[in-house]
């Protein structure tokens, strides 16, 4: 898509495409299953979140196949975004302004381009934490086939589960904030599509100049 | 069931109390088993198979005196043999029978995240409650001793009950009913330990086996099932026995220090973002953003 076609009436710009909003929601609601039952395993205080996924044995059942549909939605999101998430001298930037962007004075904060540093740190602790849940489900999915010689693979397994899952939950935490509460607009997007100009130049001031100034993509 | 429940001491995955901590007179039992006088008849596995109504499945014939190679989830009791050559160049068969070890401190109730799935009577049995099991497998992780079997068409887990139907009638387990050479007995753990000290002395000073001795493995806080063995220095002679087995290191991690980290940091993330939005509020608010800045006209 041209940077032409990116710019939409009344002063919007499309930041994600049906593709892009659909896996995303894709993997939101599938991890957001896979959170909820999986606390449920994870506390007996939480274990009544069981109860209403149709009880332990149905949440046990289907929480694996569900990791698959995300693991399929976090795989394509690699194939969409992975060459927009390369850390530049920017996001090194963006970093040591952390603390503006945390007091919310964007107006300090380095021009951050289609995605700024914390959304690629995101992208990518869902990526490598995907992978990690992924292989140690896999070893819990099927333990029983696990042969007593190889049972060290079950104790990596307990342990990196919960520690990758509770990283990941972290992360979805501040994402789910950031795009909900902090920045108006951003939930918006990933369900319209669009954002506004403003939006655009106050939070991602790269890709605005990108899109509307028609300057050489960055990296 | 209140009396039911009244015979539970401990239970996994259990929030507040437990009904019959402390509320009743109650013997812990246990199993003794000297290898040294059993000749691996496996009348106690067939008692296993008869009293619990279990159904029959294929055995596997591997050349030596074992049954199968190991227990299943329909197999509960398993007698181990090995062909153990000692230094003197002589040949010792060694018969082991091999079932859940009902340990005071059990690493599959530690590890299981289903509500009352796996309980501890207050006589010291370790039971599984298939009606609250989620087949998830943790006790798999958590067994030190390789027990739980998971059946692939209920999705539940099995094992040794130590025939609690019938020991809480007063009887004792089928397996040690069964026993021809009297190398089984049953009775309550003091008992059971003093005989086995007894036997052990007896194997040290009398019968050349200066190793002899007892397995009681304190790492998981004591068995429900005691053996004397001909060397106690080298369990692992007798079908793999553990000699310090403890509740896996990485199920102890993860059910203390992790489980309490990760919930403070749970809870303390919450908290951090929501003070964070009483203090700063959102970076801008949306309807701004519908009537565009002079600068932000394109």
């Amino acid at each position: 898509m041209s940077h032409q076609e990116q710019l939409i009436p009344h002063g919007h710009i499309l930041r994600y495409t049906f593709k892009e909003r659909l896996n995303h929601w894709v993997a939101a609601f599938s991890y957001i299953y896979l959170m909820l039952t999986g606390l449920a395993f994870w506390s007996p205080s939480l274990y009544w979140l069981a109860a209403i996924f149709g009880g332990g044995p149905f949440a046990r059942f289907l929480h694996p196949w569900v990791g698959l549909i995300f693991t399929a939605a976090v795989w394509y999101m690699f194939i969409l975004w992975s060459s927009q998430m390369h850390f530049t001298d920017v996001d090194r930037q963006w970093w040591s302004s952390l603390h503006y962007y945390i007091t919310n004075q964007d107006e300090k904060m380095p021009p951050a381009g289609r995605y700024n540093a914390g959304q690629k740190l995101l992208f990518w602790s869902f990526f490598f934490g995907g992978l990690l849940l992924l292989l140690s489900g896999l070893v819990l999915w099927f333990t029983d086939y696990i042969p007593w010689s190889l049972r060290w693979l079950r104790y990596i397994s307990v342990l990196l589960h919960p520690i990758a899952a509770l990283l990941t939950i972290g992360n979805f935490m501040i994402h789910v904030y950031m795009g909900v509460f902090a920045e108006r607009g951003a939930f918006g997007s990933v369900i319209r599509g669009d954002v506004s100009l403003v939006f655009a130049q106050r939070y991602h001031p790269g890709w605005y100049a990108e899109i509307v100034g028609n300057s050489p993509p960055k990296k | 069931m209140s009396q039911a429940t009244l015979r539970i001491q401990k239970m996994s995955a259990h929030t507040g109390s437990v009904p019959g901590q402390g509320t009743q007179r109650e013997e812990v039992v246990c199993k003794l088993i000297d290898t040294t006088t059993c000749i691996g008849c496996k009348a106690c596995e067939v008692a296993c198979m008869e009293w619990n109504d279990l159904p029959f499945g294929k055995t596997v014939f591997d050349n030596t005196y074992q049954t199968m190679p190991d227990t299943r989830w329909n197999y509960w009791n398993l007698i181990l043999f090995n062909e153990h050559e000692r230094e003197d160049g002589s040949l010792q068969w060694l018969m082991r029978k091999h079932q859940c070890m009902h340990c005071a401190e059990p690493g599959c109730l530690e590890a299981c995240p289903a509500d009352g799935a796996i309980v501890q009577y207050t006589n010291g049995v370790v039971d599984f409650q298939q009606d609250h099991c989620i087949g998830c497998g943790y006790c798999i992780s958590g067994c030190p001793f390789n027990i739980p079997k998971l059946n692939s068409v209920t999705k539940r887990v099995y094992k040794c009950t130590l025939c609690t139907d019938r020991v809480s009638e007063g009887l004792e387990p089928a397996c040690i009913k069964s026993c021809p050479t009297g190398c089984l007995h049953f009775g309550t753990k003091d008992d059971m330990r003093s005989l086995a000290q007894t036997r052990a002395t007896q194997l040290k000073d009398h019968y050349g086996f200066p190793n002899a001795g007892v397995y009681d493995p304190p790492g998981v806080g004591g068995t429900g099932v005691i053996y004397v063995l001909h060397d106690a220095t080298k369990p692992e002679l007798y079908g793999g026995l553990p000699s310090n087995p403890t509740i896996p290191l990485a199920v102890k991690l993860w059910k203390h220090p992790l489980k309490w980290l990760g919930n403070l940091a749970l809870i303390g993330g919450l908290a951090g973002l929501f003070i964070h939005y009483l203090r700063f509020g959102p970076k801008a608010r949306e309807e701004e953003d519908l009537v565009p800045h002079e600068g932000a006209q394109p």
